[in-house]
């Protein structure tokens, strides 16, 4: 099984050459770097190719690594962009996932959207959009979809705090519910910590902090 | 006098068929939709960015109010996602545990699909019986984990403890006198394996009675036969999972394609419809019915044979026995390291995925190394397939998209997530 999947990264870095920008196998899982300019072109191939056929896209997920690395005792470690946005692919054919990751600009977050290659992109490009303010470009109905009517802002990105930033009430005098700002302070009951000296005997030690994401 | 042509109508966010708080806006031409625009989120509760400021182990629970029909299944998809990061596997009598439980899901949740879309569509009678075999499976539930619904039962290294010896036992009330609870009791006299035996011995019979109802009735045909057909391949295009892609045609089961725990070593078979319609992902469903129920005596059998440990023995991520908590400086240390701080990941990402009761559950999980999640995502299966919602109603009449709701078997805990 495992032997597997590096064969198909081979056969993935002999294909795109350098076009992708990374390929490599972790935890029997195929992760494929692309360039945003490229994603495109790499996503319709991997489709359309016959020793790939990813003929399913399962889920699209935006990720902010503003904190990356960051915890109680220490500022975040990551230099690399901000934004990236994860398409997980499964081939129903050949049996197989893999999984492609852009990374975007950090001001305007912006990519092309992969909604003609696989139709169900529609929904998880609109979740990223409402959750961390990633553009689509291409999407034909790039609306808010799991947050409120009117709701402002991107609640998935790391600098959104947990309880947010408006709290709603019914206010008996005008007769309707007012939204106020947030009257709670924001509490950590667990600290945020990271180990370095991993602990589990006899198991793989973690590698460096920031040359593994 | 002004003619009409289209109209839209406002369908929810509060209304019965609904399925919980969807709202959809749908444009007719008369009685037929022309256009259908789900909206969804009514029940964001934000789960991915609530886990983020938790230790690993306490989103387990929250797993269980994702999807709160199947809810076991979500807390897997979870728990496995978090052994193939920790490099670490359950011992194989929890696994058997895990696949039992997740069987007994299946049923629970094709159960209540199966009344509320009988429902749905006009046959209450189903509703009742369904719901009647739910008690039991939800007696299970409650003898393993001590809730009804909201299990918990699940952790990373195993399950959190083995199955009982005995069951509750019901007692006289002023509603039901002592001959009553002696019957009732009669199951409940041996210990749950014995319980849950009985439930798969009856278990066929029921499901013989939900086809007497339903497989020949000429409503419930009407109703679903060639309504929301969907070729395998606009199936496979619209991300769909589970009985929604099995029933299009595509022999698709991760249970037989991917294995994970015991499901290599288990006898079961895959349905899959011919047809695509309502009427074939009803049928794909009874037929799963049937084979989780084969699963689960196969499990039964082996779980009396073997006992052993259900819990792995590393206490750096399960915790030490009371006993030993109570007595042993380092287990305590372990108890007070771990229910504290919990433990920590290395850094790196992993995708895992489960065949939940819906579709595709999957949890893609990123790790900076430290003891809570940078990013958790869910991947829902009914996201998807409301997403299809448009295509699937479109050029229907207005009945129809309540039948096609029922079939998707939408359950917006995990959708809104």
């Amino acid at each position: 099984m495992s032997g597997y999947y590096d064969d198909l990264a081979d056969k993935v870095r002999e294909h795109f050459e350098d076009r992708i920008e990374d390929c490599q196998v972790k935890y029997n899982e195929l992760t494929i770097t692309v360039a945003k300019t490229q994603l495109l072109d790499v996503c319709r191939e991997l489709r359309d190719v016959d020793s790939f056929r990813y003929d399913q896209l399962v889920d699209v997920c935006g990720v902010d690594y503003l904190h990356y690395g960051k915890d109680e005792h220490s500022a975040p470690t990551w230099t690399g962009p901000r934004f990236a946005v994860v398409y997980h692919l499964l081939s129903v054919s050949n049996n197989r996932r893999a999984r492609v990751k852009t990374w975007l600009d950090d001001e305007r977050p912006m990519v092309d959207s992969v909604i003609d290659i696989w139709n169900c992109a529609n929904w998880f490009e609109r979740e990223a959009f409402d959750l961390f303010g990633i553009i689509f470009e291409g999407h034909p109905d790039l609306r808010r979809i799991l947050t409120d009517y009117g709701f402002i802002g991107h609640p998935f990105r790391k600098d959104f705090p947990l309880s947010g930033q408006v709290e709603v009430r019914y206010d008996p005098d005008k007769q309707r519910v007012v939204y106020e700002p947030l009257s709670i302070e924001p509490r950590i009951n667990q600290p945020r910590v990271i180990r370095d000296d991993f602990r589990y005997e006899g198991r793989e030690k973690p590698t460096e902090k920031q040359s593994d994401a | 006098m002004p003619e009409f042509h289209n109209y839209t109508l406002n369908f929810g966010p509060q209304h019965p068929a609904a399925h919980g708080v969807l709202r959809l806006v749908l444009e007719l031409d008369g009685e037929v939709v022309q256009r259908a625009d789900p909206h969804i989120g009514l029940l964001h509760r934000g789960t991915e960015k609530l886990a983020e400021s938790k230790p690993y182990n306490q989103s387990i629970p929250y797993m269980d109010r994702l999807d709160y029909v199947s809810m076991i299944c979500n807390e897997h998809g979870y728990v496995l996602a978090l052994e193939k990061m920790l490099g670490i596997e359950a011992p194989e009598r929890a696994q058997y545990i895990r696949v039992m439980f997740d069987e007994i899901t299946r049923l629970l949740n094709h159960i209540f699909q199966l009344g509320a879309h009988a429902l749905d569509v006009g046959a209450m009678t189903m509703f009742l019986y369904c719901f009647r075999e739910r008690e039991s499976l939800m007696d299970m539930y409650e003898a393993v984990s001590g809730a009804r619904m909201h299990a918990a039962y699940y952790r990373p290294g195993g399950v959190y403890r083995d199955l009982p010896d005995s069951m509750p036992q019901y007692k006289p009330s002023k509603y039901k006198n002592e001959t009553e609870t002696a019957r009732m009791n009669e199951v409940r006299s041996g210990s749950l394996l014995d319980f849950i035996e009985d439930f798969t011995n009856r278990f066929p019979t029921y499901v013989d009675e939900y086809e007497t109802l339903l497989t020949d009735n000429r409503i419930w045909k009407q109703r679903t036969v060639d309504i929301g057909i969907v070729t395998p391949e606009r199936a496979k295009q619209l991300g769909m999972t589970g009985p929604m892609l099995r029933g299009s045609g595509v022999e698709w089961d991760l249970r037989k394609k991917q294995p994970y725990e015991v499901y290599d070593k288990l006898e079961f078979d895959i349905p899959v419809g011919t047809h695509g319609d309502c009427y074939d992902r009803y049928l794909v469903r009874i037929e799963e019915m049937r084979q989780s129920n084969r699963i689960i005596k196969q499990c039964i059998d082996w779980l009396r044979h073997n006992p052993g440990p259900v819990m792995l023995d590393d206490h750096k991520i399960t915790p030490p026995s009371r006993e030993h908590m109570k007595t042993d400086m380092e287990s305590l240390i372990h108890h007070f390291k771990l229910f504290s701080e919990g433990y920590s990941l290395p850094a790196g990402e992993v995708y895992s995925a489960i065949e939940h009761p819906k579709g595709e559950f999957g949890v893609y999980l990123v790790s900076d190394g430290a003891n809570k999640p940078y990013r958790l995502k869910i991947r829902a299966a009914g996201f998807a397939h409301l997403s299809a919602m448009h295509e699937m109603t479109q050029g229907h009449m207005i009945s129809d998209v309540v039948a096609i709701i029922g079939t998707m078997d939408i359950v917006f805990g995990e959708i809104d997530r």
